[in-house]
């Protein structure tokens, strides 16, 4: 404690810099906050420090991981006392090579605790973790994203809003605010009614991109696909699957689409490692999906349907996607094979719950599906609502 | 009481919690603590079912200010969340003064100035939280807040960075004391960041072992020591069996209740079998229980139970 400079404006900046230092972003105002909270908490009390950072510092729980291990750095750096015990757990990555049938078991994995988020750490045998620089792209896939960037902008089946919007029609649904301003102009007399009626707003599009080793030779252009559709149309969200789920959606929001890659491509460390479908789509629903994001939304698969997991999980989870999704569509590049059966084992356990099974192999289909998501032909039997 | 005493420490909050029945950790505390002395708005996220609500409800209880709440959804807007005219009422009164000539007296500019005054104001939530009170500031709950558009949370940002509003046709509302502002969110989309910058963050965890117990008895006060731990021990192995809808602390509260009201003062197989609609909510987890044993369930609980009792 005596050689701390006990100041809460410099812990503040010290550990703001910290924290940009390792990738988190840290506005300013947020600083001064965190300086204001000290003055309250004091900053000599570990724990008092570390909350009063923690409320003003941290926005998302996926960060507190990360701001924890800063945090502990940052302290004990601070305070002098040397002490290891806070080094970080090293990462084991293991890289293996395609092992073929080793592991097809299949009954464990859905017992299996997997959702630790300490899990992500370790990595199944079958992964590999290979960085790929998937930036370079040819002036054909140029001018395909850009042809979709402007189909895909503003598509999409709309639904009803509760926000009414003003109605040429007697809607039942009488419009007083622009009576009354009608009726003061005619003197007191509502000579004019008006009505309103519900808008329309456009519904959520989910895009769910496999980037695993199988579908590596179309992976490139898909992302490229699900890039022209983030940045050209509102309310998209973006995730890719490999043997976990990463959310892309802001990485690939910039308009640049070179940039929106590179990001990507940095923020998806499993690239075409393996593929664990089922496991994927149930953090999908789990976290996001389920809770709202893809309730009445369009949701797009993009997978060749070969996983490693156990099938029963990711029919079980596809069921559960189709019962709150307005639309469940699957694009699969090799559907255009000659003879092409859907024999690999996840796509037969998906296919049941799929409202639309497109192909995804080229220009032409890519156009084909941009036409099924702008024009889905809602599913005919009664949407269940789980 | 007044919560915004230069004086207020951590410690105060956590005894004030405690004393209207919500036991929160130390992180949860803090960052109350430091809403109430920044006066900032606090953003708290976390699973279903953790408390987040409870907390603008207490401090609501605590404060003795007024819980004004505003809940969120699709297509929210500022007629229902900030103000309308009563337009039924503004009819009338045009009626009224052309049937008694007035209108043909005086000019246009009058008869709106009679419209557009306060009495035909219709004050929703927002306006309300900032308009003047007599007693302690009200306390603002913005319940889940993801479910609103992003219009929508652009004008809250407004609203919550000079706690005042503007209607066009009578000028300013501010608050001269902000309310306590507590905002919630499910995380079925991200919060705009520029929102998350104005307020205070808390993601809120599921309580350990033992606050849990001390909640239940808090909570549920007539079932015994022993089937409140055995509870909180059973809901800790749920929350462990990747469920798709993990119990939550209000779970297991209802269940402990429930465990109650049958007159049980342990657990056992029939009993858990004959409640767990308390705690779950899928089918499919109530199979996955069945698989993973509630006997094991059970005997695991009853170990937990004894350990330190």
């Amino acid at each position: 404690m005596d050689s701390s400079p006990t100041d809460a404006e410099s812990l503040a900046t010290a550990f703001a810099r910290v924290l940009r230092g390792l990738g988190l972003s840290v506005p300013i105002g947020c600083v001064l906050t965190f300086t204001e909270a000290l003055g309250a908490t004091g900053i000599h009390d570990r724990d008092s420090v570390y909350w009063a950072s923690r409320a003003t510092l941290v926005r998302r729980p996926e960060d507190i991981a990360l701001f924890d291990r800063a945090f502990a750095v940052f302290w004990e750096h601070r305070h002098g006392t040397g002490d290891d015990s806070v080094t970080e757990e090293p990462l084991r990555i293991v890289i293996e090579m395609d092992d073929g049938e080793g592991d097809d078991d299949s009954s464990d994995d859905a017992s299996a605790p997997s959702d630790d988020p300490t899990i992500q750490l370790r990595f199944s045998a079958a992964e590999v973790l290979r960085h790929k620089d998937f930036g370079a792209y040819s002036d054909d896939e140029l001018r395909l994203a850009h042809t979709l960037m402007s189909r895909l902008r503003f598509v999409g089946p709309p639904r009803r809003s509760l926000r009414l919007t003003q109605s040429k029609r007697n809607q039942h649904r009488p419009d007083l605010r622009r009576t009354v301003r009608a009726s003061l102009r005619a003197g007191g007399e509502p000579v004019r009614r008006y009505w309103r009626e519900p808008g329309e707003r456009m519904r959520r599009l989910v895009l769910l991109l496999d980037v695993s080793g199988s579908m590596e030779p179309y992976a490139r252009a898909l992302l490229r696909f699900v890039q022209a559709a983030v940045a050209g149309r509102q309310r998209v969200e973006a995730f890719a699957m490999g043997t976990r789920l990463t959310r892309v959606t802001k990485e690939l929001a910039s308009r640049d689409p070179d940039k929106a890659l590179r990001l990507a491509s940095n923020r998806v460390s499993d690239w075409s490692g393996g593929t664990r479908l089922g496991e994927c789509l149930r953090r999908f629903n789990d976290e996001w999906g389920v809770r709202g994001m893809a309730r009445g939304a369009i949701v797009v698969v993009l997978s060749d349907g070969w996983d490693r997991g156990d099938p029963q999980l990711l029919a079980e989870q596809m069921q559960r996607l189709q019962r709150i999704t307005h639309d469940l569509v699957w694009v699969n590049p090799l559907k255009v094979t000659p003879g092409y059966a859907p024999l690999a084992r996840g796509m037969a356990a998906a296919l049941p719950y799929v409202d639309h099974f497109v192909e995804g192999h080229s220009v032409a289909a890519m156009e084909e599906l941009a036409r099924v998501i702008s024009g889905v032909s809602s599913r005919t039997q009664e949407a269940q609502h789980a | 009481m007044a919560p915004i005493d230069p004086l207020l420490t951590v410690n105060d909050v956590s005894e004030a919690l405690s004393a209207n029945s919500y036991l929160a950790d130390e992180g949860l505390t803090t960052a109350i603590f430091l809403a109430l002395a920044l006066r900032r708005p606090l953003l708290l996220e976390g699973e279903a079912g953790v408390g987040k609500t409870e907390v603008a409800k207490v401090l609501s209880r605590w404060t003795g200010g007024e819980l004004i709440r505003l809940q969120c959804y699709e297509g929210i807007d500022v007629s229902q969340a900030v103000y309308d005219w009563d337009y039924s009422r503004q009819l009338l009164h045009l009626r009224a003064a052309e049937a008694s000539g007035e209108a043909q007296g005086v000019g246009t500019d009058v008869l709106e100035g009679q419209l557009y005054q306060e009495r035909f104001l219709l004050k929703r939530a927002l306006l309300r939280a900032i308009s003047p009170v007599p007693g302690p500031p009200p306390v603002l709950l913005i319940d889940e807040i993801d479910r609103a558009d992003d219009e929508f949370e652009a004008y809250l940002l407004e609203v919550l960075s000079d706690f005042q509003i503007t209607v066009p046709e009578l000028g300013v509302f501010r608050a001269d004391r902000p309310p306590t502002v507590i905002l919630t969110s499910n995380r079925t989309r991200d919060v705009h960041d520029a929102l998350k910058r104005r307020c205070l963050y808390h993601w809120v965890e599921h309580p350990t072992f033992e606050r849990e117990v001390d909640i239940v008895r808090l909570r549920v006060p007539h079932v015994s020591l022993m089937l409140s731990r055995q509870v909180a021990a059973a809901v800790e192995t749920l929350r462990g069996l990747n469920l798709y809808k993990p119990p939550g602390v209000a779970e297991t509260i209802d269940w402990a209740t429930a465990l109650g009201r049958l007159g049980l003062t342990e657990l056992s197989e029939s009993s858990v079998n004959a409640t767990l609609g308390a705690v779950l909510k899928y089918r499919e987890d109530v199979e996955r229980v069945q698989q993973h044993g509630v006997a094991d369930l059970v005997k695991q609980a009853f170990d937990r139970g004894l350990s330190h009792a």
